[in-house]
Order: C-alpha cells, then sequence, then structure tokens
C-alpha cells in the first residue's frame, strides 16, 4: 500500500484515505462551444499514457476531501512529489534522477 | 512397529508422545513433530498422490516448500477442514487427523494411476491439445475427466467457523527469517535500540542451526548460543519475536503482509481465540534473510517415495530425531550433502554410497567418507530408480565424455538428493527488485533495490554459518546505519562450520532413450524435462511460455524446487544462457494463505455496512421484505397473509392510486448547495436553467458528464435565493458530491460555494394518492398547502405535526405526492402519526417494487436501470430539460458531437407485448425479424418491465436503435425459452399521459 502525502494536510497517509481522478493539468475549456470536434475529442478522451512521470489528480477522500496533483512514475509506481490544485507541476528533474 | 527414531537425536520432546491419525491409521509421535517428521519416524514415506498422473509420492522437503506431502486436515469442529495442508509445516497435536489426498479407492492402490499409463498422451501443452477434437466430445468426454481429475484436495463443504485477526504494527527493522544471519541482524539492531522485529514461518527459530548441531559458535555449541541469543532477544524490550509467521507479501514502501498461524497446532483451543493474523507491517528497513533453497536432481524415477532432498534428511535427523532410511545412498553436486552423508552414517545409518556428478571433490570430504565406509562414485549420473511405493534402488552409471557408461544399481532405501541451492528471493521480487545473474554460481542474485531493504546470508549466495552471521550482523548494522543510528560491530567466532561448493545442472545424462524417461522438474504440477524440451521444440522461446504451455512453477508451491531447473533446461534446448530466456515473475503470497487470513474481521455482517433509514425498524415490525439498493436496507414490499411478491405489489399499487399510499424515501441522496454564486454554480452543472427558479419552486434537475451521457438526476428545490436542496438518486450520492467537489475546487474555484451532505440529516416521507392532501394537511402549520397556493413543483418550510419540515409537492407516480423531509430522529415518530391518522383513507405502506411499477406507468426513468451511461437527455426522451439559451453546462458541448447527433442511436421507448398477460424479461435482447439467419442483429433491450394492475396488462421500456422512429412496429423479445414475444413500440408515458391526476382539488 502506498504512502501519499496530503499537501493540505502536510501529512502522509495509507492510499485507503485517498481516490485516484485522472491525469492532472487537462483545464475545462473557457468556451467549449468553440472547439472544433477534434479539439473537444482530445480534451474528453485523449490522454498521455505516460511511461515514466505521470501528472496525475488525487482526491483525499476520506481525509480533508481536496483534490490535489501528484508526479508519479508509472514504471517504479512511486510518487515523486504532491502539489496543491492550481499549482504548476514542479521541475522534478533532480527527483527523477534519483529513482 | 519399526520406529527409525534415533535416541540423543532431535529437538522433540520425548517425555512427551503425541498421538493422530493419517488416512484413519493411529500413529504416534512426540511433541515439536510435524505430520511429516511423524509420519517417517514410524518408516512412512508414501503421503500423496501426483496431480496429473496420481503417482505415488513421498515427502521431499523438510520445510514449506515441500510439493508432494500435501494432506488434508481435520481440527476439532464443524467446518474445520483443509485440504493442501503441507504434512512438513503441520504441527501434531493429540487427537489431530490427517488424511492423503488425490487417491481413490486407497492411497497405496489408486485407479487414478491410469493416466499414469498415458504418460504420452498428458505431455506439454495437453490442454492444449488432447481436448480439442472432435468438438462434440467436450461435454461428454473431456470435460468430466478433467473436472474430475482437477484440482488438489478436497474443497471444504462448511463455512469456516474459525476467527481471522487482523493488525496493523509499524518498525524500524524487520527481519524475515531467523537462521544465523537473521539473527546477527536482529542482535545487531536490537541491541542499538532499534524496534526489531523477527519472524520466522517455523514454530521454533535457528533455521539452519536446528539442522546443524555440530558448529559451535562462540565456543558454544550451537544450540546452546541458540538458546543464549534468544534470550537476549527476549530480554531487549525493543525486540519482538513471532514464530509461525510467515512474510506473505512485500508490497510498497516497504509494507510487509505476515501470516501468523496461532491455534493450529493446539488440541485445545480456547473459546474465541483466533487462528491466524494477518499484520500488516510497515518497516523503516527491511533485512531478507531467508536463506536458500535446495534443488532436486532430475533424472528418470526421482520422483519415487524415499527419494527426497539431502538437507531434508539432514533436518529430519537433527532437529526431529528421525532417519529418512536406514542405507540410503546419496546424490549430489553439491558438497553439502556429503554431510549429511557423514550425520546418517554417525546416527547408525548404513549409507550405502555418495554419488557425486562432479568429476572432484575436496580431498577432505573423501577422507572423511573413507573414514566412515562410505563407497563414493564421482563422476557418475543417475539414470533411474527401482521400486513404485518406497524406491529400491538406485541406477547409477559413470559419464565419460558426456556420455554415460554402464549401469549398476545401488541398493537402498532412500535417495538423497542435492543438485545445488537456489537464494530464497521471492520476496524480493515482489518488490520488483533485479535479480542479477551470476554466470558461475549460476544463480540469480540479488541486484537493484527499490526498497529500503538489505539481504543477507545464503539468500545472497553466501555459505556456510561464519559467513551468514557476518553477513547478517552487517546487515542489522547497515539498517541502522540507513536510520542514521550506529550499531556496534558483532563478530562471530566460529569452529567446526561445514563450507562447501557446489554446481548445478540440467537434467542428469543418460544411457536410455530420453523421451521415455520420467524426469521430474515440477512434482505438483507433473512435469517432466521431456515436457519443457517439447515446449521448446514446439516453439515456446521465452520462459514464460514454456511455463504456461508446461504449467511448470504454476502449483501451489509457485515453482520454488522446479523453476531453475526448468529454466536451466529451457535455455540448454534453447542454446541461450539462462538470462536470455528469463525469469518467471514471483507473485504474493510466498505460501499459500487462507482466504480467512485475508478476509479478517470483514465476514458476515461486517462484511460491508447496511444502511437503515429511521423508518426501517417500522417496515420490519410491519412484515416488510427487503432488498439492497447500494448500501442500503430499502422495504421491498410489504406483503399481507397468503400475498407473494406480485400480489402484494398489486395491491399496494392500486391502493395508492385509489386512494393513499405512503413511502419512505429517506434514501435519496440529498446534498445542500449553498452560497451567494449558487445559482451559477447549478447552471454549470445541471443541464437545466435556474436563475429563474424562484424561491418555494423545484425543479426536475438532470446531471450529465463532460461526455454528454446522463449520471444522474433528482428533484431540486430553491430553499433561498442562496440555497438549493438537491436530491440524487439514491446510490448517486456520494458520486455527484464528489464530481460537484471535483468542479468546484479544480474548475471554478473562484466560485463562493458550498456542498453540504445531507442524505443522513432528513428522514423523507412520500404520499402519494388522490387523498395526500387530504390527510396532510391537517399537521402542516406555517403553509398553505391548498391547490392554488402550493402548486405542483413547490417546495416550503413549515411544520408537520409539529416538527421542523422541508415540504414538497412533487410525485414519481403521477398521483398528487408531497415529499415531507424531517429531520432524521423525528422520521419514525411522523410516519406513525401520518399512519395512524391515515387509516380512514385506507393508508397503504408501499414498497420500492411498487415505486418501480407506478413510476414505469408514468414513462419516469431510473438512472442506471433504464440508462447505462451511454444514454443522452435526447436518446431517453427528456431532450426538455435541457436549458437551450444556456451558454454552456457541464456536457453541453459533447451534445453536439457527431456521434451523438448522428441516427440510429439508441432510443428509449415503450414496449406494449401483443399478449397483454405476458411480462418481458428485463435485460432481454431486442430483434426486429425473429426469422433473420443467426446471429440475429440484435437492436436493443429491455430496460424495465412489470405488470401494470392500473392497466390490466404488461408494460416495458427499451432502449432499440432509431426507437423514436419505429413508433407502432412490431419487434421481438425472447422470454426464458428462447421463443420470440411479438411487442409493439409505444411512448414511454403508459398511465394518464395528461396528467389529469396531479389536479386533485
Ligand atoms: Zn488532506
Amino acid at each position: 500500500m502506498l504512502l501519499i502525502h496530503c499537501p493540505y494536510c502536510d501529512d502522509t497517509l495509507p492510499e485507503l484515505e485517498f481516490a485516484y481522478a485522472g491525469e492532472a493539468h487537462i483545464a475545462r475549456p473557457e468556451d467549449p462551444s468553440k472547439l472544433s470536434d477534434e479539439e473537444w475529442r482530445d480534451f474528453l478522451f485523449i490522454r498521455t499514457n505516460v511511461k515514466g512521470v505521470h501528472a496525475e489528480r488525487w482526491r483525499h477522500i476520506n481525509g480533508c476531501g481536496r483534490f490535489f496533483n501528484a508526479l508519479r512514475d508509472t514504471v517504479s509506481d512511486r510518487f515523486l512529489t504532491t502539489y496543491k490544485a492550481g499549482e504548476a507541476r514542479p521541475d522534478t528533474t533532480d527527483l527523477e534522477a534519483a529513482v | 512397529m519399526t520406529t527409525y527414531r534415533v535416541n540423543g537425536r532431535g529437538r522433540v520432546n520425548t517425555g512427551k508422545p503425541v498421538t493422530f491419525t493419517f488416512d484413519s491409521q493411529t500413529y504416534q509421535g512426540f511433541e515439536g513433530d510435524t505430520v511429516a517428521s511423524a509420519l517417517l519416524a514410524n518408516g512412512v514415506h508414501l503421503m500423496g498422490r501426483s496431480f496429473k498422473y496420481h503417482r505415488p509420492r513421498g515427502v521431499v522437503t523438510a520445510s514449506s516448500e515441500e510439493p508432494n506431502a500435501l494432506i488434508g486436515t481435520t481440527r476439532a469442529g464443524e467446518g474445520r477442514f483443509e485440504p493442501n495442508t503441507r504434512a512438513t509445516m503441520q504441527e501434531i497435536y493429540p487427537g489431530l487427523t490427517a488424511e492423503s489426498q488425490n487417491k481413490w479407492p486407497s492411497l497405496k492402490f489408486d485407479l487414478g494411476a491410469i493416466n499414469d499409463r498415458l504418460y504420452m498422451l498428458f505431455s506439454a501443452g495437453f490442454y492444449y491439445k488432447t481436448f480439442m477434437w472432435p468438438r462434440s466430445f467436450w461435454d461428454s468426454v473431456y470435460e468430466p475427466i478433467i473436472r474430475k481429475a482437477a484440482g488438489l484436495g478436497k474443497a471444504p463443504t462448511h463455512v469456516d467457523p474459525d476467527i481471522y485477526a487482523s493488525r496493523y504494527l509499524h518498525c524500524d527493522v524487520l527481519i524475515i527469517g531467523s537462521g544465523p544471519s537473521g539473527i546477527a541482524a536482529a542482535l545487531a539492531a536490537g541491541r542499538a535500540g532499534s524496534k526489531v522485529v523477527l519472524v520466522d514461518e517455523n514454530s521454533e527459530m535457528g533455521g539452519t542451526l536446528l539442522s546443524e548441531p555440530s558448529v559451535s559458535i562462540d565456543g558454544q555449541p550451537a544450540w546452546e548460543w541458540l538458546e543464549g541469543a534468544m534470550a537476549e532477544l527476549d530480554r531487549l524490550p525493543n525486540v519482538t519475536r513471532m514464530t509461525r509467521t510467515t512474510a506473505i507479501g512485500y508490497y510498497h514502501q516497504n509494507m510487509i503482509g505476515l501470516v501468523q498461524k496461532l491455534t493450529d497446532h493446539i488440541a485445545d483451543v480456547p473459546d474465541g481465540a483466533p487462528r491466524e493474523r494477518m499484520w500488516r507491517l510497515r518497516a523503516k528497513e527491511v533485512v531478507l534473510a531467508q536463506g536458500a533453497i535446495e534443488r532436486p536432481m532430475v533424472f528418470d524415477g526421482n520422483d519415487v517415495p524415499g527419494v527426497m532432498m539431502a538437507g531434508a534428511a539432514q533436518t529430519f535427523l537433527n532437529r526431529f530425531g528421525v532417519l529418512v532410511g536406514r542405507e540410503p545412498v546419496v546424490l549430489t553436486s553439491h558438497d553439502s550433502a556429503w554431510y549429511t552423508a557423514f550425520d546418517m552414517a554417525d546416527a547408525g545409518a548404513k549409507v550405502v554410497a555418495i554419488v557425486d556428478t562432479r568429476n572432484e571433490v575436496a580431498q577432505a570430504l573423501k577422507d572423511e567418507a573413507q573414514k566412515r565406509g562410505i563407497k563414493t562414485h564421482l563422476g557418475y549420473t543417475a539414470t533411474g530408480t527401482k521400486g513404485r511405493l518406497r524406491v529400491k534402488a538406485l541406477r547409477v552409471n559413470p559419464v565419460s565424455n558426456g556420455k554415460a557408461g554402464d549401469a549398476t544399481h545401488l541398493s537402498c532405501d532412500a535417495v538423497l538428493v542435492c543438485g545445488g541451492w537456489t537464494p530464497s528471493l521471492h520476496l524480493f521480487s515482489h518488490t520488483k527488485g533485479s535479480l542479477d545473474w551470476d554466470p558461475e554460481a549460476k544463480v540469480y542474485l540479488p541486484g537493484h533495490k527499490t526498497e529500503d531493504v538489505h539481504i543477507a546470508g545464503a539468500g545472497r549466495g553466501l555459505w556456510g554459518i561464519a559467513a551468514a552471521l557476518e553477513d547478517g550482523a552487517k546487515a542489522g548494522a547497515e539498517a541502522i546505519g540507513s536510520l542514521g543510528g550506529k550499531a556496534d560491530v558483532v563478530a562471530f567466532e566460529v569452529t567446526a562450520d561445514r563450507t562447501g561448493t557446489g554446481i548445478t545442472q540440467k537434467e542428469l545424462p543418460t544411457d536410455r532413450s530420453a523421451g521415455k524417461a520420467k524426469a521430474f522438474v515440477d512434482f505438483q504440477n507433473d512435469v517432466t524435462a521431456k515436457d519443457i524440451r517439447l515446449a521448446v521444440r514446439e516453439g515456446m522461446r521465452s520462459i514464460e511460455h514454456v511455463k504456461r504451455y508446461t504449467t511448470n512453477g504454476m502449483a501451489t508451491d509457485q515453482g520454488k524446487l522446479s523453476n531453475m531447473n526448468g529454466l536451466t533446461i529451457a535455455s540448454d534446448a534453447l542454446g541461450k544462457e539462462a538470462p536470455q530466456v528469463g525469469l518467471t515473475t514471483f507473485r504474493p503470497p510466498y505460501t499459500p494463505t487462507t482466504f480467512g487470513a485475508f478476509a479478517g474481521y470483514h465476514k458476515g455482517a461486517h462484511f460491508e455496512v447496511t444502511r437503515k433509514t429511521p423508518i426501517d425498524s417500522w417496515a420490519e415490525e410491519h412484515g416488510a421484505e427487503f432488498e439492497p439498493v447500494a448500501l442500503w436496507r430499502r422495504a421491498w414490499y410489504f406483503p399481507q397473509a397468503g400475498e407473494d411478491m406480485h400480489k402484494a405489489v398489486a395491491r399496494e399499487c392500486k391502493s395508492t392510486r385509489e386512494s393513499l399510499g405512503i413511502f419512505d424515501a429517506s434514501t435519496l441522496g440529498k446534498i445542500e448547495v449553498s452560497g451567494p454564486d449558487a445559482t451559477e454554480f447549478m447552471n454549470r452543472m445541471y443541464t437545466n436553467p435556474w436563475t429563474k427558479l424562484g424561491v418555494g419552486r423545484a425543479r426536475y434537475g438532470l446531471l450529465l458528464g463532460e461526455d454528454g451521457f446522463i449520471r444522474d438526476d433528482g428533484v431540486i428545490g430553491r430553499m433561498r435565493d442562496d440555497l438549493f436542496h438537491v436530491t440524487t438518486t439514491t446510490g448517486g450520492a456520494p458520486r455527484v458530491l464528489n464530481m460537484m467537489e471535483d468542479y468546484l475546487q479544480t474548475e471554478w474555484p473562484d466560485l463562493k460555494v458550498w456542498l453540504t451532505s445531507t442524505t443522513e440529516e432528513w428522514a423523507t416521507i412520500a404520499l402519494n394518492g388522490p387523498n395526500a392532501r387530504k390527510l396532510l394537511e391537517q399537521f402542516v402549520e406555517g403553509a398553505d398547502i391548498s391547490a392554488e397556493a402550493f402548486p405542483h413543483m413547490s417546495v416550503v418550510e413549515c411544520t408537520v405535526a409539529g416538527f421542523p419540515s422541508r415540504l414538497f409537492r412533487i410525485s414519481f407516480t403521477g398521483e398528487l405526492g408531497f415529499e415531507i423531509n424531517v429531520p432524521a430522529r423525528h422520521g419514525k415518530a411522523l410516519w406513525e402519526k401520518l399512519w395512524e391518522a391515515g387509516q380512514q383513507y385506507d393508508i397503504c405502506p408501499y414498497g420500492t417494487e411498487t415505486m418501480h411499477v407506478l413510476r414505469a406507468e408514468k414513462g419516469f426513468i431510473i438512472v442506471g436501470q433504464d440508462t447505462d451511461g451511454t444514454v443522452t437527455p435526447q436518446d431517453a426522451g427528456i431532450g426538455w430539460a435541457i436549458g437551450k439559451k444556456k451558454p454552456d453546462f457541464v456536457g453541453k458541448r459533447s451534445l453536439d458531437r457527431p456521434d451523438i447527433v448522428a441516427p440510429g442511436r439508441k432510443q428509449l421507448i415503450g414496449l406494449l407485448t401483443e399478449d397483454p398477460k405476458t411480462v418481458l424479461i428485463e435485460g432481454a435482447q431486442i430483434v426486429d425479424d425473429p426469422k433473420q439467419p443467426k446471429p440475429m442483429k440484435m437492436i436493443g433491450h429491455v430496460t424495465s418491465s412489470y405488470w401494470s394492475e392500473s392497466l390490466g396488462r404488461s408494460i416495458a421500456m427499451a432502449v432499440v436503435e432509431g426507437g423514436f422512429d419505429r413508433m407502432e412496429q412490431t419487434l421481438y423479445v425472447p422470454d426464458a425459452n428462447g421463443t420470440p414475444i411479438p411487442a409493439k413500440v409505444t411512448g414511454t408515458v403508459f398511465y394518464d399521459p395528461a396528467g389529469d391526476r396531479l389536479k386533485v382539488e
């Protein structure tokens, strides 16, 4: 069972308290009606499916209830870091090198 | 009875005899014996039959990797039978009942052994070949044969009555394995003051030391030193020792699953004592000190009872005081088995010979053998055995230039084999740590680590007790170092250590036809060397393919004995080095684990919570039948004397439509959406427009996913400008709240809105029927609920029977209807008041089934029943619920996607059977022409289907391709026998299409 750091609670807690919520940094378009069918399809369905460091959303659903972002290596299943919703994806070059 | 017990040897308590039964025969052993050691002490080797060929099999090991000696055990009390217990791990206690498996009619004479004669038929891949043709034989011949032959042991027939405990544990250093390296690590880490947990799957600690009493450590005999070490660890308050505890799996971030067996070795189990305990342990550092597993040798007849691992024989002798044979032959390619021969000879056995496949061994070993008068054959191979229920002779041949010469037979009553040693790295593999091939030793050793783990001793290829102790102490000190502490270096003085080397090999060379040899690689799954070579010939290239084709390593022992031999043979057949052929993945659990241990306390009523409404007890008292809806237990129908469900529901429907029905709707999900931006938030989430909905008015709300498909629905009331009372489907409340939170937190964090789940806050009672208002109005204060003042789709805050209430006028039945929300604690009191006063209107309590029928008569959908995640509002015929003028809402853009506007989508329509008495089956597929050739084109399925008492006929709803354009068409739906039932397509509103019944004055 993974241990996950909630950036709002500032505490590292068992995976049981959290729920996965899909890829991060996919903002809902300001005005969806302006998007072409292809652009809207991409927003709905197209994901990076990365092998390596993946930016993803988690919710501390059995805790503070907040959504936050995480960088997780999909090969090792290791969390590099977590950060609050709305914050930019942090640079993790150093962390990645360490993994 | 012959006894093979040796006086003065072993650790069993000879002062405490223990009797038990095996296959109904009574045997005696001693306290401390396992079933295997006690049977061997009585001269019994034959302990089971093999899986595929039903060949007689004896015990092979003295430990948890045992592939053959699997027995059924029965503990006192019903339901306490367990199959496939390893006889080498089950301790005996007075009254234990054990039985052999896979035999009929008896262990010594088994009819299933006919399979053994059909050996050629059951070769590699037989599952894929033998039973493929002819197809008609499958049902009548092949499947019954496979079913009869499949499986090991008998499945238990009773519910498991035992308690399984479950706990969490945290520590600084977890040490797995209590052989010399594990103990040394525990001493190092324990003395440094860290919180240490030391676990071992055996009933006592010591590992190899229990089988090697002649070694001396720090000037003490091994067992004395061991006793001192255990005493010291027990004195340290920071050290916990756990025996009979198996580390079954190594999970992320140093979480290890431990299963501790608590009572399987006890005759009188205290009432309520748990049988096993699952520990979920999180360690800062882990030391794996699991030792090595001895490799069998692969030669014809290597599975006959009496052929076993040399190390096991040494353990049975030194730990249990049992000679596994009086005239053993030792067959080896490693020095360790020579010591077994010496120990056996010293204990009074006549060792017939030591046969070593190597051409040269250390002079000291040869001298020791000579001293004991043991013949040695170097550079020999073994090519067969004699004896079926017990080995009688070993056939050996000298080898020169890889060719086997003339055979001689060595008469014996046991063959003790050692084909080298394999480091035990299963748990390390669970961590996805890499294994590096050592081309010298031809073994895999731990490579790159992904966890905070240290591997010590034989687990990383070291040999000898001095080396293990030193390495363990080092690992313990390293673990302390990683924690930022410092451990004193512990040094050990070891004398009479039995160091040694050896080699490993493929199947042994033979002078006979290799194709006819039954040279077993995997004893438990009956896989031979021939099978593996055949798999390679038939195109398997990777060991993962060879494994699946032959089933090598796929039995309950996960190939602990067979994987490396299988890999060696496969890589030889492929002409490649082992690492190029690969290594199969080890997965948890390390050894077979009971379902009980995993389930723990989560069984029976504790398996899942049952949510009950405040009115649940009233329903129970009034004879309701219940059904589960999500986690809720809901009243399904209220049968009166002599009524079945059909009759009860017909009566409930009739009463409600004719006079008055009362329904517990408390399970409806409820969410309060409040704040200055509540209206804006509702506009963005739901399809409907909310800006113009006045305070005191309610509206049907429809929620889509961003993909445009229906996710949930419910009536939403506007309580204040900044407060909405949102209801959701019973099962949908958590999903809807999660979705709302997601948008609020991550897409629109600027909106000032608060979301609160209030499902449990309110009890909700629905009153439906022409007399609903007459009953209700006498209880209402603070509001006028007359038809004019309180029209359909209104909500008001008032008191009902003195209880503060949010009162809705809404209807899910088509009748005049009200839903009264009161604080949950008043729910039952209000229900009882309404029930009492309602008697004059023959008030009728109804359950979910009647609710379903009444709503279906009106064509109201149930999300999740009439929709399935691919249904848009237009598909469901509720496009009217979309706010056409709204610029945006969740899912709006998707409603214009090409696939959503394309013709031929499945649409929700009504179906009326030609025969009004026939009720269609929900979920049944629909065709437009039942005479078309098979396979027919399915054009949809029935989503809801009921008998309508009000209409005196059946009704149904269905999703059908292009359904809206098929009105009046006849479609066909099969009944349970496959007979097509004709039904006509209609609209979905079957009852009171004009809605007149809502207009009761
Ligand atoms: Zn949190």
